[in-house]
């Protein structure tokens, strides 16, 4: 399956990814690249073989319900570039 | 010709844990912005989340709730999108492997006939934070206090034909969800929101083209929002065109729904397991406990209700609808002495019509059930009558007492029960009005309420009105 530059772009938007115009073409022969390697991998035959959702065969460990948090917002905010009213400041988002 | 509504809601139910459902920080509602947004919540490069317990304990209860199907081994994945309010640039939910499979839950519909209504399934995920839209010089305001709050979102069958079972259902969650303590149902604050996809279709066709209608907090929007969105795709149709597969959002002020087009691409979410959650594995004895948890369900209750304490099936159904008015009740019959009937009467009527006047909510009632059970129980032995009674709730109500002997000795509301008494009081009504009692006997019969009132007027209202009747009819048989 050959990936086009018209797929990188819209990979790129979705990823929020800036790519250069002049780095187009390589990007899409790398992801064919990738695509044909995932062919070759659906040839396997997989009959019988239960499905994983992640390379380590172990199960999510779980968290007691408690709060171990405390507030820390003025030094997590001291990163962040534009603050208010203990908000964090965005270009206007609208709905 | 006659459209068939289809209609699917998708229910989002914050979860009442202490902490949210990757990182320990509180899930509190209305504190400061951020105060409750650590390292885990704003996504900061490194953080790895790890799965609230309890989230899952209460994702469960849900399932044995609607007889639902439990996977033990349930996937949480990764939902790609971009919004300020979400710092992951993604949201964890669960796609392929819900926790909770196939489930159902009866409803009553609008003809009054039981529908049954099939939950396709319910998956934890997180909540986002808040974007805050209004007055900061052209930048909008973020609040990731909501972010990673734990949400169960339940999600239906399109079984639904009509905005009034619409409603039905999701107010039958509603009572589930609280009956379960798994989420306060609290729609101001956002605990309990609403999605609904809609579409028409000629009875017997393929499904049409739905619009989903987002973040719905109201019963009342919810119906006035689907018949709007009906009415509208009926015209689109009848007019020549087509109905788009988009979101709309519904504006009360206007009572419309308008289209959301601001997300091109919105629905490419790109979803694959997230590597940084195992897989969930559930045992069976985690199961097994929970279902020793599970209260009794508003179902069975209204049954109980009916079989054993004889209550009307629409009575029943009223009082067991809400958890919190249901245990009222059943504080009442503790405190009267079982006067169920009684009891019911109260509930459904002047106390709820109180609290409705007044703008109280049940818990915040100034008349406690202890109050109201004593009131009930000097009206069911007829130490006072059903005005008697009123008036006592009133003067408790108003704070002039918590005793209700004491008012109802204050208030001089004791009735007459001492037959000489009330025999006394007919006989001086009788004897002034001798030509109503020779029209009484000459047939007459609607004369007996004048003398009844009389009776009661010269008793002052204390005479027990059922002995008063008895007592004239006695006297002029």
């Amino acid at each position: 399956m050959s990936v086009t530059q018209d797929d990188v772009v819209k990979i790129a938007h979705l990823a929020r990814l800036a790519i250069d115009e002049t780095e187009m073409q390589g990007y899409a022969d790398k992801l064919t690249q990738v695509m044909d390697m995932v062919e070759q991998m659906n040839a396997v035959d997989v009959e019988g073989v239960e499905m994983m959702s992640h390379p380590l065969n172990m199960s999510q460990r779980l968290r007691e319900d408690e709060v171990t948090e405390s507030n820390h917002r003025d030094d997590y905010q001291a990163v962040s570039p534009s603050v208010e009213n203990g908000l964090f400041l965005v270009p206007k988002v609208i709905e | 010709m006659g459209w068939e509504v289809v209609i699917g809601l998708e229910i989002h139910a914050q979860l009442t844990t202490k902490s949210k459902i990757f990182s320990g920080s509180s899930i509190a509602y209305g504190a400061e912005p951020n105060t409750q947004a650590s390292l885990v919540d704003l996504a900061m490069p490194g953080m790895l989340p790890v799965l609230n317990k309890e989230a899952v304990r209460k994702a469960i209860k849900f399932g044995l709730g609607i007889n639902a199907e439990i996977n033990t081994t349930n996937v949480f994945e990764r939902k790609n999108y971009f919004y300020p309010d979400l710092p992951q640039g993604y949201q964890i939910s669960q796609n392929d492997l819900p926790i909770v499979g196939k489930g159902h839950l009866d409803i009553e519909n609008e003809k009054g006939e039981i529908k049954r209504i099939g939950v396709t399934r319910a998956h934890l995920e997180q909540d986002a934070g808040k974007s805050l839209h209004e007055d900061f010089h052209g930048s909008t305001g973020i609040d990731l206090n909501r972010a990673g709050t734990p949400l169960l979102e339940i999600v239906s069958e399109p079984d639904i034909r009509s905005a009034k079972e619409a409603v039905a259902y999701a107010k039958k969650i509603h009572s589930l969800v609280q009956y379960l303590e798994i989420c306060d149902g609290n729609m101001q604050e956002g605990s309990f929101r609403m999605d609904a996809n809609v579409s028409i279709r000629q009875p017997g066709e393929p499904f049409g083209t739905r619009a989903e209608i987002k973040n719905v907090n109201s019963f009342r929007f919810l119906e006035r929002a689907i018949n709007f969105e009906v009415e509208r795709q009926i015209d689109v149709i009848e007019m020549g065109g087509e109905v788009v597969q988009e979101t709309r959002l519904y504006d009360a002020d206007k009572d419309e729904t308008r289209s959301m087009r601001s997300k091109e691409e919105a629905n490419d979410y790109r979803y694959f397991p997230d590597p940084d959650l195992l897989p969930v594995v559930i045992e069976q004895g985690f199961i097994d406990a929970v279902r020793e948890t599970l209260p009794e369900l508003p179902d069975q209750r209204r049954a109980r209700y009916i079989d054993e304490l004889g209550m009307k099936e629409y009575d029943a159904g009223v009082i067991t609808a809400s958890k919190e008015l249901a245990d009222f009740f059943e504080a009442l019959l503790e405190y009267s002495g079982n006067e169920a009937k009684l009891a019911a009467n109260w509930v459904m009527g002047d106390f709820s019509a109180q609290l409705n006047r007044e703008e109280t909510e049940l818990a915040d009632s100034p008349v406690t059930a202890q109050m109201l059970g004593q009131i009930i129980k000097r009206q069911a032995d007829d130490t006072i009558s059903g005005k008697g009674a009123k008036d006592v709730f009133f003067a408790m109500w108003n704070g002039e007492g918590d005793d209700v002997d004491a008012l109802i000795e204050s208030k001089g509301l004791k009735q007459v029960t001492d037959t000489g008494a009330i025999e006394a009081f007919v006989d001086e009504v009788l004897a002034a009005n001798p030509e109503q009692v020779e029209q009484f006997k000459g047939g007459n019969e609607k004369l007996m309420g004048y003398f009844v009132g009389q009776v009661m007027k010269v008793s002052k209202g204390a005479a027990n009105p059922g002995m008063v009747n008895q007592l004239i009819k006695k006297k002029l048989s």
